[in-house]
């Protein structure tokens, strides 16, 4: 404090434009965004840590063909390719559903004259769906066949099941945009409440109103950083997903993207809510908690929801993870194109719309 | 031309689950000229910030008014806050920033330079903190930083809630020459204080509040004259002798015991000239009636900030 002049230099006395309080706005929120390592962890790492661990529990990714146990004579097992079908032999069922029960093999296979009948792996729900669906159309093939051959000349109906990621459903297809629409979820809801939670402590909203900046451009700010985040995150996510894990982008991977925003901005809004309840850091943790767990549990983003029992089934349509999900796993792994995706963008809007009307109803401004 | 602010008749209750009802401002008017240096001296508790807070536009009053420079501070608009800078309570800043990356965004909210934010940081002596992040600065280096950020944009007038609350004495003296180089410049300031001796050395008014309530409002100078308080001259005990002592106390109140001879004159200089005489200036101390016998005088209380 030596100098004690306060040379005043020309101000332009009107309020600065918009756009460039926005600007520095989003400069400084962003910037402390990067310098929080909390952040970094729970958007970026969580999920790639996620991703390892789960493609790992649901089997190896580079091995796609389905371990079957083969309990006494499987003829129907004579014609399988060995590229969809790794064939071992048990000496009887218990043997078989023992060793399906450690992981061994995702399903057992006991033909009984006409009828064959398939054990799923109990333990690992999804190769065990995996395994069952190949097995049927296995034996579907073998019918056509011997079909053909009793009546020669007759057309017979088949099913040519063409498939979008090449032939075989590997777990990484699947898991990868249930991880990531898991991902957005948890850091839009964490994001918002920790956020609203902590500007309640520390009245850096309060501060900022007695500024020319109107808290709507702070807000903006606030929510495009976020916006980007999520951005950033889905890109690393991918590319992570991509060329470590064999996830193979459709050509529609960009339309990712908005989806994304779109997920982000219906989550942030959830976690607004809960910010405007909690008192504390750990109690918006909490609660943050309370909501994404169940909601993510419903998705079927970790776990098929035709394995789900109907209860599940029913809530899930409550679950906006379920339709990120779905429309995440629809334009990346399926290449279907932005309109077949139309419905899950509309609730998507929905529920982003109500919940941001809620929050904002809700939300007692003074408290900032 | 219009008062910097004029707040008649404030009252904000507030109302707690459990605190029931607090009647934290309770009728407050004044008014303050531009230019001026106003002081709100009062106790813990006695809804000092809460009137700024009202005042400043951040928190509605259940009923008064304010006119900030000729305007109402709600709803907010740009040109009304462009045009004061605020220094709250409780600091507040974006996590994770350096203070210079604070001052620069504040900076730019207000409209005003890069280089501007730098001098400010200069200013409040911060410069060679530029780079630390705002949460490892000390309490009182926080609270210099969030005067420098209430400064930056060239203000006509300055709130500043408890600005010396953390400050050690020499920063403290530092941002008095602050404070009054800001005021000296022409902008209108207010200040908030616990310490009757802040109050006395900046201020050119000083309402001396308490419970909610202005007891009264009036220069420092003006209050010490209107209190019309007897100057207080001590001296150690066994220079002087019993007769000597009922002969310079002159009628006046005096009282002794093993260690001190205390008197309470109208006339300091005939006293002490009278002493300095007989030699007897050993543990002289003088003091003259201030802000704290005014506070007992206005509240009936004993001063406890
Ligand atoms: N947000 C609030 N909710 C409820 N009561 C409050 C709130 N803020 C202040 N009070 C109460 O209102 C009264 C006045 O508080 P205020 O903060 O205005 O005092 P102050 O003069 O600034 O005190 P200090 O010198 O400690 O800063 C106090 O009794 C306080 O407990
Ligand atoms: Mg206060």
């Amino acid at each position: 404090m030596a100098r004690m002049s306060l040379d005043t230099e020309t101000i332009p006395d009107t309020a600065p434009p918009k756009g460039r309080a926005f600007l520095s706005l989003f400069k400084a929120l962003g910037r402390g965004w990067l310098r929080d390592r909390s952040q970094v962890f729970f958007t970026i790492l969580l999920p790639l840590m996620f991703m390892v661990l789960l493609s790992s529990v649901f089997g190896s990714t580079g091995d796609s063909a389905s371990r079957i146990l083969a309990v006494g004579d499987v003829p129907v097992l004579e014609g399988a390719d060995a590229d969809d079908f790794d064939v071992a032999s048990a000496p009887d069922l218990d043997k078989a559903l023992a060793l399906l029960r450690e992981g061994e093999a995702d399903a057992a296979v006991v033909q009984d004259g006409d009828t064959v009948l398939v054990y799923p792996s109990p333990t690992s729900s999804t190769s065990g769906a995996i395994a069952a669906g190949n097995l049927s159309a296995l034996v579907d093939d073998v019918n056509v066949e011997v079909l053909s051959a009793a009546a020669p000349g007759e057309p017979v109906l088949r099913t040519e099941v063409e498939e979008a990621d090449g032939g075989s459903l590997r777990p990484i297809q699947y898991l990868a945009p249930g991880i990531l629409a898991w991902g957005i979820a948890i850091s839009g809801v964490f994001g918002a409440a920790g956020t609203i939670v902590d500007w309640k402590r520390d009245k850096l909203l309060r501060r900022l109103r007695l500024t020319p900046a109107s808290v709507s451009t702070f807000l903006g700010a606030k929510v495009s950083v976020n916006l980007v985040v999520a951005i950033a995150q889905t890109a690393v996510f991918l590319a992570v997903a991509a060329l470590g894990f064999g996830l193979e982008l459709s050509a529609w991977t960009w339309f990712a993207a908005p989806l994304v925003l779109l997920g982000t901005l219906a989550f942030l809004a959830i976690g607004v809510v809960i910010g405007g309840i909690a008192k504390t850091s750990p109690g918006a943790a909490g609660l943050s908690n309370l909501v994404t767990m169940p909601m993510a549990f419903i998705s079927g983003a970790f776990f098929p929801l035709a394995l789900s029992p109907e209860w599940v089934q029913t809530l899930s349509y409550l679950s906006p993870m379920r339709y990120l999900n779905e429309a995440l796993q629809s334009v990346v792994v399926y290449g279907e194109p932005p309109t077949a995706v139309l419905p899950q963008i509309g609730f998507l809007a929905v529920f982003a719309a109500v919940v941001a009307l809620i929050s904002w109803k809700t939300f007692k401004f003074d408290e900032l | 031309m219009d008062a910097a602010i004029e707040v008649a008749d404030l009252r904000k209750t507030y109302r707690g689950r459990r605190t029931g009802e607090v009647r934290a401002v309770d009728g407050v008017s004044f008014r303050v000229e531009r230019g001026e240096f106003f002081g709100i001296l009062g106790p813990n508790g006695a809804g000092k910030t809460t009137t700024l807070e009202i005042v400043e536009g951040l928190r509605r009053p259940d009923s008064g008014t304010v006119r900030l420079l000729g305007r109402s501070p709600w709803p907010h608009s740009p040109e009304l806050t462009g045009r004061v800078g605020v220094q709250l309570q409780a600091s507040a800043f974006f996590e994770f920033l350096s203070a210079e990356e604070q001052i620069e965004t504040f900076a730019e909210l207000y409209g005003a330079s890069k280089t501007r934010g730098a001098e400010m940081l200069e200013l409040v002596g911060l410069a060679e903190h530029a780079n630390v992040r705002c949460e490892k600065l000390s309490g009182g280096q926080q609270q210099r930083l969030s005067i420098a950020c209430a400064l930056v944009g060239d203000p006509e007038l300055v709130f500043l809630d408890e600005p010396t609350a953390a400050l050690d004495p020499q920063a403290r003296r530092n941002l008095w020459d602050l404070m009054r180089a800001i005021n000296a410049e022409g902008r209108t300031v207010v200040l908030t204080t616990h310490y009757m001796e802040e109050a006395e050395a900046l201020c050119d008014r000083v309402a001396i509040m308490d419970a909610g309530k202005i007891r009264a409002v009036d220069s420092p100078a003006g209050f010490v004259k209107g209190l019309d308080a007897p100057t207080r001259v001590t001296v150690a005990a066994g220079q002087l002798t019993g007769e000597r002592i009922d002969e310079l106390a002159a009628g006046e109140a005096v009282s002794a015991d093993e260690t001190t001879v205390v008197f309470e004159t109208r006339d300091p200089r005939k006293l002490l000239t009278a002493l300095a005489s007989d030699g007897a200036l050993e543990g002289l101390a003088v003091r003259t009636a201030n802000l704290e016998d005014v506070f007992l005088h206005v509240t009936g209380r004993e001063w406890r900030a």
